[in-house]
């Protein structure tokens, strides 16, 4: 038996598909899963902020385009994140906020007063309850907010000054000018 | 009869490998039937933390307070739809180890059947333009 030209390099393009598609997925970190909130509203919250006893709630978003910065003193990346953090708050044509997640209040008033603290208000979110209406799995994880109070971008993991020049910053840009 | 004691202390060793259990919340349910829903929810749903892990077997943070999440639900006497429709509107299909049958999820769950098509096709295909040696 003679098997046909076409045959014989069948297996051959069938695994050359195979580890191109396992290449494509080389690429993806499966820990990056995509925001199912993406051009939705921002879920409600009504939160005590760590400093002044003020209120912050998703009303406090509306009209002006604003980050929002999963944080907790516990969180190692969300330290190193911090410098960057702290540039932002100097950039115009953004506000930025934090929620302070599963975190001690004592503990993170002192790390802000140490680290300084680049947050408009921080919200309190002893239980975690506003993390999982987020859904956040893991801090730092960072909101980017329009001014209708859609989330519009997320960011898991430490902002970099990278995502931040190229993904960011271009796209408070465009949300402002809109 | 030189080798036993060397036998002997490696029967030890077992001992060794005793299993351990970490202490967990206990659930109380008023029926079994919330119970039996539990296990099955938790079971079914996976962690986002260590993302090969159940929302059962997982000892991260967040896979407790989705437990205690789900825990409440039920007692509330929620359904299994309601709970991981819950779920999946913060966290997506992806806390679901059974993703519903839609238009994200056509290929992964048609690619099985799409295989064994074809692989029959192939299959067809050699037996028909086989010639005997």
């Amino acid at each position: 038996m003679r098997a046909s030209f076409g045959m014989k390099i069948f297996p051959l393009i069938a695994l050359s598909f195979l580890l191109f598609v396992f290449a494509l997925n080389l690429k993806q970190d499966p820990h990056q899963l995509p925001s199912v909130l993406i051009n939705k509203p921002t879920p409600s919250f009504d939160l005590k902020t760590l400093f002044n006893n003020e209120n912050f709630t998703n009303q406090t978003l509306q009209g002006k385009v604003s980050l929002i910065n999963f944080f907790a003193t516990w969180c190692y990346t969300c330290q190193k994140e911090h410098p960057l953090l702290m540039d932002i708050a100097q950039t115009p044509g953004i506000t930025l906020y934090a929620i302070d997640y599963k975190d001690d209040t004592n503990k993170a008033q002192s790390w802000l007063n140490t680290f300084g603290n680049p947050y408009t208000l921080v919200g309190i979110d002893a239980n975690g309850q506003t993390g999982i209406n987020f859904g956040v799995y893991g801090t730092p994880e960072t909101y980017l907010i329009d001014k209708t109070g859609r989330i519009r971008y997320k960011q898991i993991g430490a902002l970099t000054p990278d995502i931040w020049k190229e993904k960011i910053y271009p796209l408070i840009q465009q949300l402002n000018a809109s | 009869m030189k080798k036993k004691p060397f036998i002997f202390i490696i029967f030890l060793f077992l001992f060794l490998t005793t299993g351990f259990a970490i202490p967990r919340p206990l659930y109380s349910f008023d029926t079994v039937e919330q119970a039996a829903q539990f296990q099955m929810l938790t079971k079914t749903l996976r962690c986002l933390v260590c993302q090969n892990q159940n929302l059962a077997e997982s000892e991260a943070p967040l896979a407790k307070d989705l437990r205690q999440l789900i825990y409440l639900q039920i007692k509330q006497g929620q359904s299994n739809d309601e709970i991981s429709g819950y779920l999946t509107a913060r966290y997506g299909n992806f806390i679901r180890y059974h993703p519903p049958f839609n238009r994200e999820t056509l290929l992964l769950w048609l690619t099985p059947i799409l295989s064994l098509f074809l692989g029959f096709l192939l299959l067809c295909y050699k037996l028909k333009t086989r010639t005997p040696d």
